[in-house]
């Protein structure tokens, strides 16, 4: 979900933008010189992956992944969706030009804080225990998400109340279909490359 | 360079570069970049409706000294609203003021009314004025420009790597796809459809960060050290000037306007 310029109030944009910078300061470091290739073919793939549609009912909707990428990249899945965002803004025009901080707060910090709390369980040798980690933090991911876009709609007028209700109810849906092929997606990873798991997370070596 | 990403995925073939240097087109990167975010710091500052009708005109004169092709970069404007139809209809029945229009018994506001427009207004106007400004250059130039704006190195590098590769994993994307179909897939909505969706984002990492370390030994072979060089060299101009000049004027009257037209509180 994508918040466009015009809507939030200037606290809420100031403190978003404040909390943006502080996460992006800090997902930098972890990206030392050999890791920024990897960080950013994977950041593209990501950017890709927000471009599918999958069927729901008469409609669709688009992949978000910003559990998966906290699973994969931790800390560095804050510049990485910022750098995704940015781009769907400057060339899409999806979102906005101040409330970027927003919009990166809203999806990153779930994708952080959901990679910090069940990474341990998708590396682990049991593969079902993995797909439940990776069912849980792909639903988790978009729930937080959806509750920090109604967050700071509520922070900014008592008048969004209703559309924030809508947003998170709207989300539900979404966060089931992201916990599914989230799990897949993990299921895959796990047997093939469990690496994948690892390459950003390990304290950075000195280059 | 990217078809994902430049204008000519939606404009039929024209590259940005192809384009001929239009007004906006050859102005400094950095003067677009700082331009659209200061239109869009006074743009949301706006409080009059009318006033707000100003930066949409704006944009409109942006957008015309581009040369961008106008049908599909209206079209992408029109995409955002989509995002914030919902909002916008539920403004007028959620804030409390004297009703404008009742609809199946409920009373819609004219301070409801108002505040849709506002948002509306400004943020069409500050997508157009982006799309037009920022989103006419080569991304490259865009993380070059930002460089010069002494926004982190690391932040830039990962910005020209993404970008460079969202062509490439799109193709890899597309290839799978094409796999699938082949096989007799048909998306829906089941869980089949989720988790062939699930394996296919997986192995799009997987092979994501095959290619980068693959990316990262050919690298070091040429010797990376972590910078990239940033081939071209910015500098402001005579037109940067008065680029600067007239945007600033303009946001000056925005606002000296905006104050004049406040409404009595």
């Amino acid at each position: 979900m994508h918040i466009v310029d015009g809507a939030l109030s200037a606290p809420v944009l100031i403190g978003g933008g404040l909390a943006a910078a502080g996460g992006l300061a800090l997902g930098l470091r972890s990206l030392t010189l050999e890791r920024i290739p990897a960080a950013g073919v994977l950041s593209a793939t990501f950017f890709v992956a927000a471009l599918v549609h999958v069927p729901l009912g008469p409609s669709s909707v688009h992949l978000i992944m910003n559990g998966l990428a906290g699973l994969v990249l931790g800390w560095a899945a804050f510049p990485a969706l910022f750098v995704g965002l940015l781009l769907q803004a400057v060339f899409f025009g999806f979102g906005g030009v101040t409330v970027l901080g927003v919009n990166t707060v809203t999806i990153a910090l779930p994708a952080v804080l959901v990679g910090l709390l069940l990474r341990p369980l998708v590396t682990g040798p049991d593969a079902r225990l993995a797909a439940l980690a990776g069912l849980a933090a792909g639903a988790l991911a978009i729930v937080l998400t959806a509750v920090s876009v109604a967050a700071v709609l509520w922070l900014s007028g008592d008048a969004f109340i209703p559309a924030a209700k809508l947003v998170v109810l709207a989300h539900l849906p979404v966060a089931a279909i992201e916990g599914l092929v989230c799990a897949a997606a993990v299921t895959l990873i796990h047997r093939v490359k469990p690496a994948l798991f690892g390459v950003l997370h390990a304290p950075a070596r000195a280059a | 360079m990217s078809h994902v990403l430049g204008q000519d995925g939606a404009a039929g073939g024209a590259s940005p570069a192809a384009l001929p240097r239009a007004p906006v087109q050859a102005l400094d990167p950095r003067a677009r970049i700082l331009g659209a975010v200061a239109f869009a710091l006074v743009t949301v500052a706006l409080d009059s409706l009318w006033v707000l009708l100003l930066p949409l005109v704006l944009a409109g004169v942006a957008l015309a000294a581009s040369r961008l092709p106008v049908g599909p970069t209206l079209k992408r404007m029109a995409m955002m609203d989509g995002f914030i139809l919902v909002l916008l209809v539920l403004l007028p029945f959620t804030v409390p003021g004297p009703a404008a229009v009742t609809l199946f018994g409920w009373p819609a506001s004219w301070a409801g009314l108002e505040q849709a427009a506002a948002i509306a207004l400004k943020a069409n106007a500050i997508v157009l004025m982006l799309l037009t400004l920022v989103g006419s250059m080569e991304p490259t130039t865009l993380g070059h420009a930002l460089a010069r704006l002494r926004v982190p190195l690391t932040l830039v590098h990962l910005l020209l790597f993404t970008v460079r590769y969202i062509a490439v994993m799109d193709a890899e994307y597309h290839r799978l796809r094409r796999a699938m179909k082949t096989r007799g897939f048909r998306p829906g909505t089941n869980g089949h459809t989720f988790r062939s969706f699930g394996y296919l984002i997986g192995m799009l990492l997987v092979r994501a960060f095959d290619r980068g370390e693959r990316i990262l030994s050919a690298m070091k072979c040429r010797g990376f050290t972590g910078h990239l060089p940033l081939l071209d060299s910015l500098r402001f101009g005579a037109r940067d000037a008065v680029f600067g000049a007239a945007l600033a004027a303009g946001l000056g009257l925005l606002l000296t306007l905006d104050t004049l037209h406040a409404p009595p509180v």
